[in-house]
């Protein structure tokens, strides 16, 4: 596998433009935050959800680190803002197997899933990476169960 | 300068990535073996196995005089007499050893004869901000436990000592000041008689990390003048899993034990328990003695080689990362360049370069076959000092060769090609 095709324009691309950088408040009832460290480099991000219904409407984040983590949190953001939160999870299930895939593609039905996420499917190849490619989603994992927690919260404390 | 080394390391032979030939050059990490040690390793479990210091057989015998020599030849390594090398785990395992030892001590251990190791409240414990987790942490807990301050000496914004701080932060209130040989960063050496001249005014124990000096500098604890210090083997060409602490005698004796296990004791009942001396009475249980051979055989390598040799071989290879770094647009070298030609800094070279995350840096390297090692190597606060979250650190040993350092300055190069950050 070539440094090119691990590094593929796409992935670049978005590990300088940041899509959805910024960590700006958001004001839905329904939210989530989560700080993720990549412990072997010291990476951070931090991510902002706002769930309306079953729509993750709202993701904001702020992050420093290398251009396979800044890239795939530019790349998720991109992704899944205004998609169904099944759809969320779907997508997430699908990168996580792309990740442990050791470099091969997924199915076609997946990888229309992940659209440009899959570019990063060269970084399945290198284990030492796929911490960097994930830091973004496990904030968004965990960010969304915060959200979801508190629309629980607020569903009881709706019908009460 | 050093003879060509490398063939006898046979993992510097392999092909890595696409059938590129390996440049190592991550020994500050850890270094590789030569077959000496891997035979030496090899023969102990093929034709001594047995258990130390325990049973009459003549496995027992041979294994034991095993273990026993090999301390003798780590000892002549650093200048020091056998029974003043503890076998630890590693050098982590060998600065907790004394840090715990101090707690001990602090909370009553030892009798009268510990008194100097303890430590309380209007106490203070000195290290430096350019430590190695490993030397940092152990005296962080040692403080939070007894009330103890923890104060240290700062870094200049290049990353050196500040040698004019030295006497204001070691007080008279100092009773033990641990400070590296040599920064795994900067690759800067210590000004040792500096800090251990105040300490000693003071009347301070010295502990001296030792990791990045006796696997590459001539080192003699007596010529130092500290009280203890740690080193680990893996980093000095032998097998991990063993290190040592050096210390000594009076104070090793005095030192309360923290790991309690047979072997060390001189008599137990079911109420109490007399420790043996130094250093059995720090070797609770069963030891890595095939792994002391093997770093035996690692102090025997480098002995032969000349460690004066060794010093200028890597001092070369240091003047060319150091000088291609430093020289290169858009790279910053952490540290001192480091004058030319003497062995006042490492045969490492930290870099950042500007615009690309040293993972990155990284990943284009060991597509070349390059390897280094990316991220804050153990030292957070001293990157933090610096400014930046890590860089890249190329580190040399005894078979690295000047080829190995320029091809780490032309991938820096092609580094910033890659990311687009190149003029």
């Amino acid at each position: 596998m070539s440094l090119e095709s691990m590094y593929q324009q796409v992935i670049m691309d978005h590990a300088r433009e940041g899509h959805g950088r910024g960590l700006v408040e958001i004001d839905l009832p329904h939210r989530g935050e989560s700080h993720q460290v990549n412990t072997t480099c010291g990476d951070e991000v931090t991510l902002r959800v706002g769930v309306e219904g079953d729509t993750l409407a709202r993701i904001a984040w702020e992050g420093q680190g290398c251009s396979i983590s800044q890239a795939s949190i530019s790349v998720l953001s991109e992704l899944l803002e205004g998609e169904s939160l099944a759809t969320a999870d779907e997508t997430f299930e699908a990168f996580r197997a792309l990740m442990q895939s050791k470099g091969e593609h997924l199915d076609e039905e997946r990888e229309d899933l992940l659209g440009d996420a899959t570019a990063f499917v060269g970084v399945g190849k290198y284990p030492a990476r796929i911490k960097c490619a994930l830091l973004g989603w496990m904030a968004l994992q965990d960010a969304l169960i915060q959200a979801r927690g508190a629309s629980s919260a607020g569903a009881e404390g709706g019908t009460a | 300068m050093l003879p060509d080394l490398r063939d006898d390391f046979p993992l510097l032979a392999r092909k890595v990535r696409n059938g590129r030939s390996l440049v190592y050059l991550d020994s500050g990490a850890t270094a590789q073996k030569p077959r000496a040690v891997l035979e030496a390793e090899d023969a102990f479990y093929r034709e001594h196995n047995g258990a130390v210091a325990r049973g009459a057989h003549i496995l027992a015998e041979e294994a034991t005089e095993a273990f026993e020599s090999a301390r003798a030849d780590v000892a002549e390594l650093i200048g020091a007499a056998a029974d003043e090398v503890v076998w630890t785990s590693g050098a982590t395992a060998a600065i907790n050893l004394v840090a715990n030892g101090m707690l001990q001590a602090s909370l009553g251990a030892g009798g009268a004869e510990a008194e100097r190791f303890r430590v309380g409240p209007g106490d203070r414990i000195v290290v430096t901000e350019l430590e190695h987790h490993a030397n940092l942490i152990p005296w962080q807990q040692l403080a939070a436990r007894t009330g103890a301050e923890l104060a240290w000496i700062p870094v200049d914004d290049a990353g050196g000592l500040r040698y004019d701080e030295v006497a204001s932060v070691i007080t008279p209130a100092t009773r033990v000041v641990a400070f590296s040989h040599a920064s795994n960063v900067t690759g800067a050496v210590t000004d040792v008689e500096a800090i251990v001249h105040r300490a000693r005014e003071v009347g301070a124990i010295t502990v001296l990390d030792g990791c990045q000096s006796v696997p590459h500098l001539p080192v003699n604890v007596a010529e130092l003048g500290v009280d203890l210090m740690a080193f680990s083997g893996h980093k000095m060409l032998g097998p991990t899993g063993i290190g040592a602490l050096w210390g000594r005698k009076d104070l090793l004796d005095a030192l309360p034990p923290s790991q309690f296990g047979g072997s060390a004791i001189r008599v137990v009942t079911m109420e109490t328990t007399t420790w043996l001396d130094a250093p059995q009475r720090f070797e609770p249980g069963t030891q890595p003695v095939a792994q002391a051979v093997g770093m035996a055989a690692a102090a025997r390598y480098l002995m032969d080689l000349g460690m004066e040799d060794v010093a200028r071989h890597e001092a070369r290879i240091a003047q060319i990362l150091r000088e291609g770094a430093a020289e290169m647009p858009g790279v910053r070298l952490l540290g001192p360049i480091g004058d030319p030609g003497s062995i006042d800094v490492l045969g490492l070279a930290a870099v950042v370069v500007d615009g690309v995350h040293a993972h990155d840096v990284g990943q284009v390297l060991d597509d070349r076959g390059i390897t280094v090692r990316v991220g804050h190597h153990c030292a957070q606060p001293l990157h933090r000092r610096l400014g930046v979250t890590g860089s890249t650190r190329a580190s040399a040993h005894v078979y690295t060769t000047e080829d190995d350092a320029h091809a780490f300055i032309e991938a820096l190069a092609a580094v910033r090609e890659f990311f687009g950050v190149a003029a």
